[in-house]
């Protein structure tokens, strides 16, 4: 997104102040140590437990009290398998996906929202892969419960869990075109007429931004 | 043996042998000709428009005889779409949207959507407590009107009138107080990014006192039609069995994993709205069945009734304290009043952003055209809605509308144990199991 006034104005147009807003910078580094609140532990943990962890894990991210794990595409099942036995996330409670079509060779990323009971914490998990080789390894022979999570996010955005027992579109039907949570696919939508007046499908319409 | 075909009942040869498809006609006829194969398995195709699955739920179930070998679920006949129309509206249209997944807890949702959006901004810390409260309060009215939809369709569902009658009884009275704070009985928008949409109307605490008095006596109609009623325990007792180890690696939380023994509920395991200043009891039961969390849910109610009284308690002292951030920039500007011709702004807002404050008609416009901008992003926020952990991912970029609204359903994850349920077990079990699982399906398909 571009950065603009009110309406598209520049300059002096807008007087609220809104257009003039600083946006804050996406936080794309690595959070340094110390990473704060129980993020420190689970990480020395994992470093303990995988001694893989520098290569597997790209950077951590620490923002808004959350901490991320972002993991490289081929380590993340022995993570994963890790972050279960070894250091009790008994659960993972989502998994959802999320298009960036601006990053190149990372558009898509998946979320893995990991929960443990033991500890009573949280982490997530994230894999980026490209628009062109959209493949992932399934969890669900770690977590049984990602089975339809994974379903979703191949049905929404298109990417493929390898060795998933059934990866079938779960929402939409079988033969529907298309991942329509992917930002190329349009909302659609149909006119609205009334009186003769028409009103464009949402995304068609005019829009403040 | 003579062939004759029956237009309703179709065979074709396929890898697997021969396949009999039947849409309705003659049972008898198909009978006489089946009799002639060796093997009897048959697929039942239960739903999406059946009765007894909760909704537009379709169960594909495989039987032996009356044993069921596996059961899978179909879903997605009720997808509407939501996460990516709120990529086209504002935050605080998004409200309108997320309150419309799990019809039957609507307070959650936004609440849920609304703790996201706050987090995002920052702005956690600056809701005002009466707002807080007024949250806490609407969230445990609705999850007593959940749990009745959870009892009495569940009871309707294996034959059980009366208690449906109770429970919708009941429910209408949470209704009531629902329509007389927010204007709306169901998807009512609110609780909204900064607060909520509208103070308590005068002589609210006092009727929901009274309602508070009358569900407590009335509750126990249900409880004595159902609890130890021998047939009730016969068709749900060692039923659905789905025992702690099932539940977590299948992401399995709500009545579901506390029937299991664990007491796990994130009100008091990572406290959100204040709940920590709450005094309440998780009940558990340690059967793994269908009768277990039963019982939770009746449990549930009076554990609602107690929150409830003490949030009353907490809004006499609070009166006065806005329900909206103090924020202009976020708090959404106009106040709602009631006139002759329906709901619309106040004259007093109205008088106020034209006759009188330059800024505060901009914030206005502003506003309710374009919407606040959110910094970039990502935050996941879990709530204990009625049936689990309702969990919101939301991701923003920095503008006016959110870049990614991902709603972790419940049902959408609890719905996945029906398998392990029900497989083994009888089909009329399957009834009771999956109304154990108390799935909503706006909120599965969202």
């Amino acid at each position: 997104m571009s950065d603009r006034g009110m309406f598209g104005v520049t300059g002096s147009g807008d007087t609220s102040g809104f257009g003039g807003l600083v946006k804050p910078e996406v936080i794309t580094a690595s959070t340094q140590r110390p990473f704060g609140s129980y993020f420190d532990q689970v990480a020395d943990d994992l470093e303990r437990a995988y001694p893989l962890f520098s290569d597997a894990v790209e950077k951590v991210v620490v923002d808004r009290g959350e901490l991320t794990l972002f993991i490289k595409r081929d380590r993340l099942f022995e993570v994963a398998k890790i972050l279960r036995n070894d250091l009790k996330f008994e659960m993972c409670v989502g998994v959802n996906g999320v298009h960036y079509p601006t990053e190149s060779n990372r558009e898509l990323h998946v979320i893995y929202s990991l929960l443990s009971i033991t500890r009573n914490q949280r982490i997530r998990l994230e894999v980026c892969v490209s628009d062109k080789d959209p493949h992932i390894p399934s969890l669900v022979e770690v977590w049984a419960g990602t089975n339809w999570h994974e379903r979703e996010t191949y049905d929404m955005f298109g990417i493929i869990f390898d060795n998933h027992p059934g990866l079938t579109r779960i929402m939409m039907p079988d033969d529907w075109p298309g991942h329509p949570q992917r930002k190329d696919y349009p909302l659609g939508g149909i006119d609205i007429e009334y009186k003769g007046a028409t009103v464009p499908a949402p995304s068609e319409r005019r829009s403040y931004q | 043996m003579t062939t004759f075909t029956d237009p309703y009942a179709s065979s074709q040869e396929t890898t697997e042998g021969r396949v009999y498809s039947v849409t309705g006609g003659d049972w008898d006829s198909l009978v006489t000709e089946i009799g002639a194969t060796k093997e009897e398995r048959v697929v039942v195709n239960m739903g999406p428009q059946h009765p007894s699955t909760h909704g537009v739920l379709r169960l594909i179930l495989e039987l032996e005889g009356e044993t069921i070998t596996e059961t899978r679920c179909g879903i997605g006949y009720l997808h509407t779409g939501i996460e990516k129309n709120t990529e086209y509206r504002n935050w605080t249209q998004g409200v309108t949207f997320v309150t419309r997944m799990d019809y039957l807890s609507p307070i959650f949702n936004e609440t849920a959507y609304c703790l996201g959006v706050e987090k995002l901004l920052g702005i956690t810390g600056d809701i005002t407590e009466r707002a807080t409260v007024i949250r806490v309060m609407m969230m445990e009215f609705n999850r007593i009107s959940s749990h009745m939809v959870a009892l009495g369709t569940g009871a309707l569902e294996l034959g059980a009138l009366s208690p449906m009658i109770f429970a919708f009884r009941e429910r209408e009275k949470v209704l009531d107080v629902f329509e007389m704070v927010s204007g709306l009985r169901m998807n009512m928008a609110y609780v909204r990014p900064g607060g909520v949409a509208q103070d308590l109307p005068e002589g609210a605490l006092s009727k929901i006192r009274q309602t508070v008095k009358d569900l407590r006596h009335n509750f126990k109609d249900n409880a004595k039609l159902l609890i130890g009623n021998s047939i009730w325990i016969k068709r749900t007792q060692g039923i659905g069995y789905l025992d702690l180890a099932g539940c977590t690696t299948l992401g399995i939380t709500g009545p579901v994993l506390r029937s299991t023994g664990l007491a796990w509920d994130l009100r008091k395991a990572q406290p959100y709205c204040g709940y920590e200043n709450y005094e309440f009891d998780i009940p558990t039961t340690d059967t793994c069945d269908v009768y277990g969390r039963f019982l939770i849910r009746m449990q549930e109610l009076e554990q609602s009734l107690r929150i409830i009284e003490q949030c009353v308690t907490k809004l006499e002292k609070l009166e006065g304290q806005a329900v909206m951030v103090a924020d202009k920039k976020i708090a959404w500007p106009s106040q709602l009043s009631i006139g002759a011709d329906g709901m619309g702004n106040s004259l007093n807002h109205i008088r106020e952003i034209m006759g009188e404050s330059m800024e505060a008609l901009i914030h206005h416009f502003k506003l309710v055209t374009e919407g606040f901008r959110v910094p970039a992003g990502q935050v996941y926020t879990a709530i204990e809605s009625p049936r689990g952990e309702l969990g919101v991912n939301l991701v923003s970029d920095g503008g006016t509308r959110p870049y990614r609204v991902h709603f972790r359903d419940p049902s959408f994850n609890n719905l996945q144990s029906t398998a392990a349920m029900c497989e083994g077990g009888q089909v009329a079990d399957v009834i009771a199991a999956v109304a154990s699982i108390d799935p909503v399906m706006g909120g599965v398909d969202r």
